[in-house]
This record gives C-alpha cells, structure tokens and sequence, in this order.
C-alpha cells in the first residue's frame, strides 16, 4: 500500500516535471512571436512588475531595516565594537546584494504572481476560456503563457535592483538613527567592499526565479481540473512549488556562483 | 462536410464514443441529441480537435484533422466557430473586445474596419448597444449571444454549439433558436447542435442523430426521428414533451 503511494507520487513528480520542460520549450519558441506582441507582454510587465512595487517595497525596507539590527546583534562579542561600525555597510550590502532581495523578492512574486497566474490560468480553463481561445485558433501557450514568461524573466532582476535600494535605504535609516553609526561610515564601507559579482549574481539569481515563478504557475493554471475547488487548490501548488522552486535553485546558484 | 468515421474515445477505461459513424453534408444542420453523459459533448469536442479521438477519423473537406499538427489544425479552426455552453466569454475583456479578438489575431484589418465587423455581429444578435460592458454584467442569454456573435466574426464555415439552450427560459431559448436559424439562412453555414432539448432539436435541425451510451442509435431526418419506431427514440422524444 505504501509502496503504491510513493511509486505513485513519484511518477506524479516526474509527469509535472515532464509537463514543465514541454511548456519551457513551447515558451522558447513562442517568444519569437512576442516581438510582434509588445502590447501583450508590457500589459503583464505592468502587473508582475509595476504592480508588485508596494509590496516589494515593504518587504524591503524592513529586510534591509532588520538585517542591520541583526548584524550588530551578530557582530557582538565576535569583533571589537569599532569594527561592527566599520563593517556594517558591507555586511549589510553583500547580504541584500547577494541573498536577501533575490529570495525574498522571488518569494514574494511566487506568493503574489506565481499563484495569481495559476488562479487566473486556472478559472479560464475550468470555464471553458482556454478551449474558447483554441477554437478561435489561437494558441493559449503564445497567448496566455508567453507574455506571462518574458514578463516574470524580465521584471524580476528590475524589482530585486529596486528591492536593492529599498532595503539599503531601510539598512541605513536603522544604522544611523538607531544604530548611530555616520551616512560617511555606513556607505564608505560599503564602497570599499563593494563588489559588481554580487549585483550580477543577484540578478542571475533574480532572472531564473522570475522565469521559473511564471512557467510554474502557467503550467499549474493551464492543468486545474475540478471548478473552484480546483483553482484552489492549483492556486495554493503554485505557490508551495514556486517557492519552493526558489529555495532549491537558489541554494544551487550558490554552489555555482560563489 | 464533416465525415466521422468509427470514432471511438474513452476516459480511464470507460469507453464514451464507440464506433461513431456520421456525416454532415454541407450547408445543413445536424442536431445531436441524447441524455446528458452520453458523448454528445465529448463529440463535438472531437469535431473540433478540443480532444483527440482514441481511434477514427474526422474528415473535414477530406482532410482527417485526427493527423493533423497542431499548426494544420490551428488553419482548419479558422473555418470554424462554436458556441460553448457557459458561453465561455474571456472575463477580463469587454463584449467588442471578445467578439473582435479573432480578427485582431489572424488579419491586417483596420482598428476601424474589425469595429465596424463586431458592430455588425453584435446588431446581428441583437445587442448592439452592450459593446462596452464585460461579460459580468452580462445576462445568461446575453452571453449565449455575444458568444455566437464571437463564434460568426471569422464568417466561419461550420458552426458548433454546446448545449445552446440550457439554462435558458423558453423565450430566450425560442431567440436563440431564431438567432441559429437566421445564422443559417444569413451565412449559409454547416450547423453541428449538441442538446437534449428536443423542442430545439425539432425547431433548427435538418437531420437528428440520437446518442445513447456512446453510441449512435439514430441518424436521420427530422420527420423520420418524429416517426420512429425505435423504443428509445420514442420515449425520448415522449418524455421530453410530456406525454402525449
């Protein structure tokens, strides 16, 4: 019996990540017809992105706020007080850089657009809209699913740049109103251990959470079965596999990149 | 015309289509009727290439879309419109851009030239004046409606209807009888109608076949299916009026 259920579940696993590769390679291919269909693409750049903005912002600021707080606190008893001072912008600088906006943004996206596109995707197929589209002959994956994917892979490495600044702004006011230490001290050290590799490394982080967030959720939404419960349930997948998807691959990037 | 030839489909064993064999000739209405679960749907699904057939064939003009590629097939569709059951109107556009979305897809129409073509569609089903609203604001019928007027803006060649009249009170089921029956006469299409509501059945076809259990059990005109001596086809037809 159990034996069943694992070898169940395991093919289960294996068909979904079957159905996301074949969706991957349709959406490389569809994206040759994007060019003609900017109209398509900037309406859902303007929802995954400009529309992500107040909650980008929030998560930010107190990520950036509380990683300085928490820097001291860490430093502490490790380095001589002087010297916390010192390193605190760039201790601050390479986490946000490097870990905390990509993650936390590409959590974010999963929670707010990977499962909104599963819902949305999911309510046109259990309502017929998909089959509607294709009797229209038009293809759901170029239509729906293509714009969907430029527009994850190309807003999220421009909301972790944002969430950069955001959560450097956030690390600052905390550092030098509650922390006490100088805008000099604060952002001399960040220039004197800045490093690009970290930006990069955090865009390419941030570019392959995007894209992964966006296929995850088309994918999902374009296989709910079962009306509303379905697109429940397809909403909640989405956003448990997205996230998923990010701790996993960003735990990879890390062996690859650093 | 469409040809189905032994067209058999089934889901997780449970045979649903056996052996279908059924032709539409051009510029007729076929009615398929049947109680509900017994493949109606499921076949004119098929007709469409929504779902692919475990083993048959479909001929439309000769070509069987079974084999198609999905890009053959996405050309085939172009001479198609349907009418889903629930209407199936895109909720996030408004009527004109529902019914205008084909043509802003597959041609080099004008933004003016596609207006002009929904307004006449939309004057067609008679709502000519909902343009702007969604598909939310929308009545049942009147979503039938835009939906057929959605399904006519490609001057398709065959025409498919879910279950037209479901749901419907028998006035707007007598309009959208009228509104299949006009489409016929206007665009001289080739109508597939899935329902179980004989009245219906009686009032826009020109040959009825009877589905039972997967199955086609009757094929004929409608004054055949009224003189039937099939057992089925009788009490189908019976209890669909009431008796009498």
């Amino acid at each position: 019996m159990i034996n069943h259920w694992i070898g169940k579940k395991i093919l289960t696993f294996f068909m979904e990540v079957g159905r996301l590769w074949r969706l991957f390679i349709l959406l490389i291919i569809a994206t040759r017809y994007l060019f003609g269909r900017m109209d398509l693409v900037l309406k859902q750049m303007r929802v995954i992105g400009v529309n992500s903005l107040p909650l980008i912002s929030v998560v930010s600021i107190f990520t950036g706020a509380v990683t300085a707080w928490q820097a001291v606190y860490q430093f502490n008893g490790v380095m001589p007080e002087g010297m916390t001072i010192d390193f605190l912008g760039a201790a601050v600088n390479a986490a946000i850089l490097i870990e905390l906006s990509p993650v936390l943004a590409g959590i974010v996206i999963a929670g707010r657009v990977g499962a909104s596109i599963a819902a949305e995707l999911g309510t046109m197929k259990v309502t017929e809209q998909i089959d509607a589209l294709e009797t229209l002959a038009i293809d759901p994956i170029r239509y729906l699913a293509g714009p969907r994917f430029v527009a994850g892979w190309t807003m999220m490495p421009v909301l972790v740049i944002y969430s950069n600044i955001i959560a450097h702004l956030g690390a600052f006011v905390v550092s030098k109103f509650l922390i006490g230490v100088s805008s000099a001290t604060f952002f001399g050290s960040i220039q004197r251990y800045f490093s690009v590799y970290n930006v990069y490394s955090g865009l390419i982080k941030a570019f392959i959470f995007g894209g992964g967030t966006a296929l995850i959720g088309c994918s999902i939404g374009f296989n709910t079965e079962g009306g509303a419960e379905g697109v429940g349930k397809s909403t909640i997948k989405a956003f448990v596999f997205s996230s998923a998807f990010i701790l996993i691959a960003d735990y990879i990037l890390a062996m690859i990149l650093f | 015309m469409i040809k189905i030839n032994n067209l058999s489909k089934s889901f997780n064993g449970k045979p649903v289509l056996q052996n279908i064999n059924l032709t539409i000739p051009d510029g007729k209405t076929m009615v398929i009727v049947g109680q509900s679960g017994c493949g109606k749907t499921v076949l004119l699904r098929s007709i469409i290439g929504l779902m692919h057939p475990d083993s048959g064939s479909i001929l439309i003009n000769n070509k069987d879309i079974t084999k198609m590629s999905q890009s053959e097939l996405f050309q085939v569709r172009l001479d198609f419109g349907m009418l889903f059951q629930g209407a199936a109107l895109f909720d996030s556009m408004t009527v004109r851009e529902n019914v205008g979305l084909a043509l802003n897809e597959h041609t080099t129409l004008s933004r003016e030239q596609i207006s002009e073509k929904v307004d006449e569609r939309l004057s067609m089903v008679g709502l000519d004046t909902i343009g702007d609203k969604y598909p939310s604001e929308l009545s049942g019928g009147m979503k039938k409606r835009v939906g057929l007027a959605r399904a006519l803006i490609m001057d398709p060649k065959y025409v498919l209807y879910d279950e037209p009249t479901t749901g419907l009170d028998p006035i707007m089921s007598e309009q959208i009888n009228k509104l299949i029956m006009d489409t016929h006469s206007q665009l001289d299409v080739t109508s597939i109608i899935v329902t179980h509501d004989m009245h219906s059945a009686f009032t826009v076809g020109d040959i009825i076949a009877m589905i039972v259990d997967g199955r086609v059990i009757f094929c004929g005109t409608v004054d055949e299916f009224q003189s039937s001596d099939h057992e089925y086809v009788k009490r189908f037809a019976v209890l669909q009026f009431g008796a009498s």
